[in-house]
C-alpha cells in the first residue's frame, strides 16, 4: 500500500506538535521516522492511524483519503505495533490472537493465529496470560497481533525498545523476512540507528513537528559528513533551528 | 454493524471472567451482601412499622431493582476501564470497529455480568426472606429492560467522561450511581423529596419504575402508562448518552489523548 502524507498540521491548543509535514512511502518500502523525543513521531503516527484528528492536511493510503467515512475499511489493510500499549493482560496469548483475528473479521482464524504461533515461536507460552510474559514474549505476541490481519501498512513504533540484543535481533530479522515474502509498507519510529539503517529504504527527520532533512540512510550519511547514522542523528538533533 | 466484531468483543470479556474465579465471586459477593443487609434492616422494620403490610418484600424487591441498575452501569463502566487499565485502548481503537459495534458490544457484555451477580442473590432472597422478585410478574420484565436502558445510559455518560478526561475520572465511574439514588425514590414514595425536589426526580425514569414497583407490591395494581413513560425517558437518556459518547470520541481524537491511554 502506498502512503500519502500532504501538509500535516496538529495543533494542541497554541502548541504546534506537527508542522506542515509532507511526505510518501511508496508500495512495499520501508520509512524511518526518526527525531528527539517530542518532536512529533507519535502524534503523526496517531494520525495516520486515524487516532488523532489533524488541525490541517490529507492522508491518503494507496490514493484513498483517510477520513471518517473511509476509516473502517482502510484501518483493515493496516496494524500498529508499540511497547507503549499492550494486550489484555489477563487473557491468554491464543485468547488475545484469536480475539484480534477476529476484530479484522477474518474467516480462517485457527488458521492464521497458528501461522502466527508457528512464525514468531508462541507455542511455549501459547496458554500463559500475556501479563506474565517477559518483555521479549510480550513483544512477540505483539508483534504476532500487528501481523495477524496481514496487514499491508504497518506501522511500528520502538519496537524493539527494551529488548536484550538477541530477541531484538530476531524481531529485525522476523521483519525482514516477512516483507521479503509479503506485500508490506512500513512506517518505522525508532531511537534505534542500527536497526534503523538495516530496515528502512529511506528515512525522514523530525525537529520540533517539522521535517528538517530525508533521503536514504547513506545519503544523510554523506550529506552530512558524518560515519554512521547515529552521528547524523545527533548532528541533526543538536543543530539550531530557525525556530530556536 | 458487524456481528462477528460484536461477538470478539464480548469473547475478550467472557474469557476474562471464565478465567478467574475471584472475578466471579466478586460479582457475585457484593449483590448477595446487599441483598442480606436490605433483608434484614426489611425485616427490623416489619416489627416496628405499620405502614407497609409487605416491608420486607417491598424493600428487598427495591433494594434488588436497584442493584440491578446499579450493576448494569457499573459492569458497563468496568468493562471499558479494563481496556484502560490494560492499556489496550488503543489496539481497540486502531482495530476496524465502528464505534457503534463497541457500544453494543459492552451493552451486550454488561447484562452478562449483572445477571452472574444478581441471579444468585435474587435467588437467594426466597428462601430466606421469602422474598421473590419474580412476584412482579410480567411487569418485571419491562422493569428490568427500563432499567438496564437507564443502567447502560448511566455507563455510557461515565465511559464518555473517560475517553475525554482520561483515567482520571475513574473516581466519578463509581460515584455516578450514588449521586442518582436519592433522587431516584428507590426505598421511599416521591412525596418525601421537597416539591421543587420532585420535579427534578419525576425527570428521572427511577422514580416512576419504583413506584410502580411499590403500586403492584402493596396495592397489586399494574400501570403500565407508567412503565411506558419511564421506558420512553430511559430510551431519551440512552439516546443524550449515545451522542455524548460520540461527541467525547470526536474531541478525544482533537486533543490526542486514544493514542497511549492507559494507566
Amino acid at each position: 500500500m502506498k502512503l500519502e502524507v500532504k501538509n500535516l498540521v496538529k495543533k494542541f491548543n497554541s502548541v504546534l506538535a506537527v508542522n506542515d509535514i509532507s511526505f510518501k512511502i511508496e508500495k512495499n518500502k520501508t520509512l524511518g521516522l526518526l527525531g528527539p523525543n517530542g518532536c512529533g513521531k507519535t502524534t503523526s503516527i496517531g494520525m495516520m492511524l486515524g487516532l488523532i484528528t489533524p488541525s490541517s492536511g490529507q492522508i491518503f493510503i494507496n490514493e484513498i483519503s483517510l477520513e471518517p467515512k473511509n476509516r473502517i475499511k482502510l484501518l483493515s489493510y493496516m496494524n500498529f505495533a508499540s511497547p507503549y500499549i499492550e494486550l489484555p493482560k489477563k487473557l491468554t496469548v491464543r485468547q488475545n490472537l484469536e480475539i484480534y483475528a477476529r476484530l479484522y473479521g477474518l474467516k480462517e482464524i485457527d488458521q492464521r493465529t497458528n501461522e502466527m504461533i508457528e512464525d514468531l515461536n508462541l507455542q511455549k507460552f501459547l496458554n500463559k496470560k500475556t501479563g506474565e510474559l517477559s518483555s521479549g514474549q510480550k513483544n512477540r505476541v505483539a508483534l504476532a497481533k500487528s501481523l495477524i490481519n496481514k496487514p499491508r501498512l504497518l506501522f511500528l513504533d520502538e519496537p524493539t525498545a527494551s529488548l536484550d540484543p538477541d530477541i531484538g535481533d530476531f524481531v529485525r530479522e522476523y521483519i525482514e523476512k516477512y516483507k521479503k515474502k509479503n506485500e508490506l509498507t512500513i512506517l518505522l519510529a525508532s531511537h534505534n540507528m542500527r536497526e534503523v539503517e538495516r530496515l528502512c529504504d529511506e528515512v525522514i527527520m523530525m525537529k520540533h513537528g517539522q521535517i528538517v532533512d530525508r533521503g536514504t540512510c547513506i545519503d544523510l550519511i554523506q550529506k552530512h559528513g558524518r560515519e554512521n547514522l547515529e552521528d547524523t542523528f545527533l548532528k541533526i538533533a543538536r543543530s539550531k533551528s530557525e525556530l530556536e | 454493524m458487524n456481528w462477528n466484531k460484536i461477538f470478539a468483543l464480548s469473547l475478550r470479556h467472557v474469557y476474562l471472567i471464565k478465567g478467574s474465579f475471584p472475578r466471579i465471586l466478586d460479582l457475585i459477593y457484593w449483590p448477595t451482601i446487599q441483598i442480606f443487609l436490605w433483608g434484614f434492616i426489611s425485616k427490623f422494620f416489619t416489627l416496628n412499622s405499620t405502614f407497609y403490610e409487605n416491608t420486607v418484600g417491598v424493600i428487598l424487591s427495591a433494594a434488588i431493582l436497584y442493584d440491578f441498575l446499579f450493576r448494569s452501569s457499573i459492569s458497563y463502566n468496568m468493562m471499558f476501564l479494563e481496556e484502560i487499565w490494560s492499556r489496550n485502548f488503543t489496539n481497540l481503537f486502531i482495530a476496524p470497529i465502528k464505534l457503534s459495534e463497541i457500544i453494543a458490544a459492552l451493552t451486550f457484555t454488561a447484562i452478562f455480568r449483572t445477571l452472574i451477580g444478581l441471579v444468585p442473590a435474587a435467588l437467594l432472597a426466597i428462601p430466606f426472606f421469602g422474598v421473590s422478585i419474580y412476584k412482579l410478574g410480567v411487569p418485571l420484565i419491562f422493569l428490568l429492560i427500563t432499567l438496564y436502558i437507564f443502567g447502560v445510559t448511566l455507563g455510557l455518560l461515565v465511559t464518555s467522561g473517560l475517553v475525554r478526561f482520561g483515567p482520571s475520572f475513574e473516581n466519578i465511574a463509581w460515584a455516578s450511581l450514588f449521586f442518582l439514588a436519592p433522587l431516584g425514590c428507590i426505598y421511599y414514595p416521591v412525596e418525601i423529596l421537597p416539591e421543587w425536589l420532585q420535579i427534578i426526580a419525576k425527570l428521572l425514569p427511577l422514580v416512576h419504575i419504583f413506584e410502580e414497583m411499590r403500586n403492584i407490591l402493596i396495592y397489586d395494581i399494574v400501570n403500565y402508562s407508567q412503565i411506558i413513560k419511564a421506558t420512553f425517558i430511559s430510551f431519551i437518556y440512552f439516546v443524550i448518552g449515545v451522542i455524548t459518547f460520540y461527541l467525547s470520541y470526536g474531541g478525544a481524537k482533537n486533543r490526542g489523548t486514544l493514542i497511549n491511554m492507559g494507566e
